[in-house]
């Protein structure tokens, strides 16, 4: 039972920073019909800048978090607009290899200025442990919950309330349409990077103060396909879904399984969920001649 | 298909040849005599690159049979690559075949693996296609790691060094030979694909599968035929890494591989074997030359040396970008404009 519960817990927890990085890779592909390759990339930014502003820079916590969020939108919005916005319309290859692309950039320049030894940051979310009944459960886990549902839960309501998330809905639903009413296309696509690396620095932030300061945070980036495919590619409740399932999976294959297991069956999932219902749990059903 | 100006061909075989200018067939012999000639006055150094740019070659118009000509996004080079090679491996040595017998042995199992691999394309295309193949490529490195009894986990398959009457084949000399008509071998089956029926299949599943079908053409069958020349080409790239290292490891097969392979072929033009040879050369020098760089202004720039890993990871990501952004169409459009430039020399006419 106590294993049970601190593996359903770091499920959850790694399956929430699943679903952060999952909901920007979904704003994207909403909005811009863009696959990004680099979004493990802006968490291991997320991770580095905050290690820079906390660490290095010697700033509080909440100043730290901060900047860091502005740091990852602001390298997200250049990129959109020197690199992705030249490729609007070229073929779904060019948009794969230019996020594939980035990724290396990003991956190259952050190890070229903080190096690829682990580093650690104690100070933002706290280290101790919780008892609950009879398990003994990391406190930052249980933290990461809430804190990222409530990420999740203001995109969601984003998209729901405001302008420019109905504007980012109607380009989704059709480009053209969303052209003739006046809608700014390339605002729109420049928030969706915007929104999409801020959800992932936190994401970055989070998984930092688990996992540590590593290279491996980048790790995730490919992660974020069995969790996108399963929760449909176009669905931020998909994404939440898909994390935790995900996530879950993975600790109990981890932890009762064994044999790498963990790191092969969320890509089984992905594969039976292509061949069965490409579109996901709460996907857009798109009917397409193959 | 291009024509020359002013070339008038009066026979249907002068037309058809692959080479059909006399100033083609010099350049060609001009290649050739440069592949004959480099190897005597190459260092160890040059040459080692150069096997790794043959195998490249293959590798890369392999995947550019399935992505540029076929249209189907593969992120799985990798895998079929990896098969290859561990196929050869545990051929050689579980059963003692020889490496002629292995390396045909290990084309036929990446073809298998390849159709398999293949079968969602029946249902899937664009970018789920590639996130499928994705997965397919994170299973065989999961299987390659974890897959003890077959594989022999994460320790290297270590092969016996390959001979051919009497004479070692993995040095870094003997094997450019080897290496170098493999890749011509390669680069002639393909271009002699895309002027027969089945290649022009392919062409007409990634232009419009629509229309390809009401020609005639059997849209699934010239799918699954893509995926299976294609990893058939692969596989031989992989199974020349395993005589040629006679190390087999699974850090040689990672999606980053499959990464690799597809920037060469984006960097040197989808849809082109001139194109896929150009971009498996720089592809491969590119990190040779970062460093050589790096080592030259170690002195101006102290440190430099230390970040050169990461350096080479980036301008790799530098180069695919600026390519994508500039010029979509690769090296071998590049190749083109050059050749045009030349042909009207001095007037600034462009061909369209």
């Amino acid at each position: 039972m106590d294993v049970f519960l601190q593996l359903t817990l770091s499920g959850l927890s790694t399956g929430m920073i699943y679903a952060l990085a999952a909901a920007g890779f979904v704003v994207i592909y909403k909005a811009s019909d863009v696959i990004n390759f680099a979004q493990g990339d802006f968490l291991l930014l997320g991770t580095y800048l905050l290690f820079f502003s906390v660490v290095q820079l010697g700033l509080p916590t909440s100043l730290g978090v901060l900047l860091t969020v502005l740091g990852a939108v602001a390298a997200a919005l250049l990129i959109e607009r020197l690199v992705l916005r030249p490729l609007i319309g070229e073929p779904v290859i060019s948009t794969i290899m230019v996020t594939i692309g980035l990724s290396s950039v990003l991956r190259g320049l952050v190890h070229a200025v903080w190096g690829v030894s682990p580093r650690s940051i104690d100070s933002v979310l706290p280290t101790g442990t919780t008892a609950i009944g009879p398990a003994t459960l990391s406190t930052a886990r249980l933290l990461i919950v809430p804190i990222a549902l409530a990420v999740l839960a203001a995109l969601w309501l984003f998209f729901r309330h405001t302008r420019d998330g109905l504007a980012m809905r109607a380009i989704a639903d059709d480009r053209q349409a969303a052209l003739s009413l006046g809608i700014n296309i390339p605002g729109v696509f420049g928030l969706a990077w915007g929104l999409a690396a801020a959800a992932a620095a936190i994401g970055g932030i989070m998984l930092g103060s688990i996992v540590g300061v590593t290279p491996n945070v980048a790790t995730i980036g490919l992660r974020v396909f069995p969790v996108v495919i399963l929760g449909g590619l176009d669905s931020i409740r998909g994404a939440v879904v898909g994390g935790a399932t995900i996530g879950l999976l993975e600790a109990y294959a981890g932890g009762y399984l064994g044999r790498g297991l963990n790191l092969v069956l969320p890509y089984a999932v992905l594969v039976l969920v292509l061949m069965l219902r490409p579109y996901g749990i709460f996907g857009r059903v798109e009917i397409e001649r193959v | 298909m291009s024509f020359e100006c002013g070339v008038f061909h009066t026979r249907y075989e002068s037309d058809m040849g692959l080479r059909r200018t006399p100033v083609e067939r010099v350049r060609l012999g001009l290649l050739v005599l440069f592949v004959a000639v480099f190897p005597f006055f190459a260092s160890p150094y040059w040459l080692d690159l150069a096997n790794q740019a043959a195998i490249a070659t293959v590798g890369a118009i392999g995947l550019n049979i399935l992505v540029g000509y076929t249209g189907q996004i593969s992120l799985g080079q990798g895998a079929f690559m990896a098969v290859g090679a561990y196929a050869a491996g545990l051929f050689t040595l579980n059963l003692g075949l020889p490496w002629g017998v292995g390396i045909a042995l290990a084309c036929t199992v990446s073809a298998l693996v390849g159709i398999v691999i293949g079968l969602p394309s029946l249902r899937l295309k664009g970018l789920y296609l590639a996130i499928a193949t994705l997965a397919a490529q994170e299973i065989v490195e999961w299987a390659m790691t974890h897959w003890t009894a077959l594989t022999g986990g994460t320790d290297a398959l270590v092969l016996p060094a390959p001979t051919l009457f009497g004479i070692r084949l993995n040095t870094g000399f003997n094997f450019y030979w080897f290496g170098a008509i493999l890749a011509g071998a390669t680069a002639l089956f393909a271009a002699n694909l895309f002027r027969s029926r089945v290649g022009r299949a392919f062409v007409a599943v990634r232009d419009q599968d629509v229309a390809a079908s009401v020609i005639g053409v059997d849209v699934f069958r010239t799918k699954l035929l893509a995926f299976a020349t294609s990893s058939f080409i692969a596989g031989l790239a992989g199974a020349m890494i395993a005589y040629y290292r006679t190390i087999v490891t699974w850090e040689r097969f990672t999606v980053e591989t499959s990464i690799a392979y597809l920037a060469m072929i984006i960097v040197g033009g989808l849809g082109s074997i001139r194109g896929a040879f150009f971009g498996a050369v720089l592809i491969t020098l590119l990190p040779a030359l970062v460093s050589n760089a790096g080592m030259a202004i170690q002195d101006s720039a102290p440190g430099v040396t230390r970040l050169l890993p990461y350096l080479q990871q980036a301008i790799f990501g530098v180069v695919i970008v600026l390519f994508l952004i500039f010029e979509p169409k690769g090296l071998s459009k590049l190749w083109r404009n050059a050749k045009d430039y030349f042909d009207v020399w001095p007037f600034a006419y462009r061909k369209g």
